[in-house]
């Protein structure tokens, strides 16, 4: 279970988050939708935390982030950053099995590219994909390949970060459904941002939206639809006139 | 006049505060660099890596300068010494000044050109491309898989590549000696080793590793602390090259002084 409380970020004059709250039940989906440059990736970042808050609380299963054993505390995560951060110096299979070559209990090269080829079949992309290296790829199997890295050591909770930009809409469906499973047969928690509404409605049990540094609404996804909230409407009906300024 | 006053007091204060920051931040991170040396896991693929890319293939900038700087130090000596007859000395002092100081100090440099910068922009857009941040969370401290193997392999190979540079100049004022200057070849070598220390040659390598050091350890610290984008990673690669260069004939001169 995850809660975050009153969590404050700024960078400089910046003020990016400014009160969150939120709460994540262990093996639910929560989506988070927003603005860009609302500060969704920084509070990602916030719960791994690669980014120290500066104020508020946050507790993973009880948990603070900062504090106690940070390999024990990242061992439950996997993680899908916005542009894929994949080592360009390793190749793909590599990149697939790290966390699994590290440490006493590494599994053998062998096995390690198996299951590399058996996590890229898992996000649509063939075998051959795992020898080559990541700056072989396009954009959108760059993306596929961090989500193959995100799940591959089949972790408790699972960040993806934009995981459908830059896909075509039937990978998009594919990815959609890949996510959805992971929740649901491996009873992950789930976090997935995005500003694609079908993610949105195929992903989620819940849904928060984030604006101002604030969370604007958040429920179930059934709601979605009738909230009553302008911001919410306007977001998810892609208007451009409403509560929220296109200029920001 | 006052305000302008103000403004510039105000200008010098913040430089002083954000200098002392800086000092701290680099202070910060040797400790930790240094601290993650002596503690397990190590990364000996990475650093067997290193090795190559820092050491082997900077052999031939090395090479290459301690070769010309022999030539040119053999004619200047020969032409100092000749004013008072004393052209002898010639392989004697370009075995001393070799060793003792243009070998590690301008390897140093070069190889500070060539692989303080590559680290720099190598862990910069690592920074950038948040590759770092996947490291992290891959629970895999980035101190100990990419900073640690990187300044174990420069502090080691440093002195290997000095001493072959040193070899390579003594080599390159005697063929400027002998072929040039008309000195007999057997007493230019003999010339060459009598006056040669042990201190001299071990001095230069106690240096050079010094040297080694501050190349990776600047290197990584740019890098790892690199602005946002491509001006954040040329910055921290400009940087790089810059702070190397200055600490290393700043610890040249202490250590010189240490060894005198
Ligand atoms: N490391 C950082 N340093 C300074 N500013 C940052 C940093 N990371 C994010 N920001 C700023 O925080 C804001 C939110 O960024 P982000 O969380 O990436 O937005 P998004 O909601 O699109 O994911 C942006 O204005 C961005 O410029
Ligand atoms: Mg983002």
């Amino acid at each position: 279970m995850i809660k975050i409380k009153n969590l404050h970020k700024a960078f400089g004059a910046n003020k990016v988050l400014t009160g969150i709250n939120m709460h994540i039940e262990k093996g639910r989906s929560m989506v988070i939708i927003g603005g860009s440059g609302t500060g969704k990736s920084v509070l990602l970042k916030c719960i791994l935390g690669l980014i120290t808050p500066d104020s508020g609380t946050i507790s993973v299963n009880g948990v603070d982030p900062n504090t106690g054993d940070r390999k024990v505390f990242l061992d439950q995560f996997g993680m899908l950053f916005q542009g894929g951060a994949l080592f360009d110096s390793l190749p793909v299979w590599q990149n697939i099995s790290f966390r699994l070559l590290q440490g006493k209990r590494r599994l053998s090269n062998t096995d390690a590219h198996a299951l590399a080829v058996e996590k890229l079949r898992r996000v649509g992309l063939k075998a051959e994909v795992a020898d080559l290296f990541p700056a072989e790829l396009s954009g959108g199997m760059q993306k596929r390949v961090g989500l193959a890295r995100a799940i591959a050591a089949d972790p408790q909770i699972i960040f993806f970060d934009e995981p459908t930009a830059g896909l075509d809409p039937i990978m998009a469906g594919v990815i959609n459904k890949l996510i959805r499973e992971i929740v649901v047969e491996m009873g992950a928690t789930a976090m997935t941002i995005t500003h694609d509404m079908s993610t949105v409605r195929e992903v989620a049990d819940e849904v928060a939206m984030i604006h101002e540094g604030l969370v604007q609404w958040s429920g179930p996804v059934g709601d979605i639809d009738d909230s009553g909230d302008p911001y919410l409407d306007q977001f998810i009906n892609a208007r451009a006139e409403g509560p929220i300024e296109a200029v920001r | 006049m006052i305000q302008v006053i103000d403004g510039f007091l105000a200008r010098i204060g913040r430089s002083t505060l954000s200098m002392f920051e800086s000092v701290g931040r680099l202070v910060m991170f040797t400790a930790l660099a240094v601290s993650h040396l002596f503690r397990p896991p190590f990364y000996w693929n990475a650093f067997a890596r290193q090795l190559m890319t820092i050491g082997f293939y900077s052999l031939p900038v090395v090479g290459l300068t301690a070769l010309f700087t022999g030539g040119a130090l053999a004619l200047q000596i020969y032409s100092g010494g000749s004013r008072f007859s004393a052209e002898a000395v010639v392989p004697s002092i370009v075995a001393i000044a070799m060793v003792r100081e243009l070998g590690p100090v301008l390897g140093g440099l070069m190889v500070a050109g060539r692989v303080s910068t590559s680290i720099a922009a190598e862990l910069g857009t690592m920074r950038v491309t948040e590759q770092i941040d996947a490291l992290t969370t891959l629970s895999t401290n980035p101190m100990k898989y990419l900073v640690a193997p990187r300044i174990l392999a420069a502090t080691l190979t440093m002195p290997i590549l000095v001493f072959i540079g040193d070899t390579i100049g003594i080599m390159g004022g005697y063929m400027v000696g002998v072929g040039r200057l008309d000195f007999n070849s057997s007493t230019y070598l003999r010339n060459t080793w009598d006056f040669l220390q042990f201190d001299d040659i071990y001095s230069g390598l106690v240096k050079a590793a010094v040297f080694g050091f501050i190349i990776a350890l600047i290197g990584c610290y740019s890098g790892y602390h690199s602005g946002r984008g491509a001006q954040g990673v040329g910055n921290a690669t400009k940087s790089a090259v810059v702070t190397a260069s200055v600490l290393i004939f700043a610890s040249n001169y202490i250590l010189t002084e240490m060894f005198f």
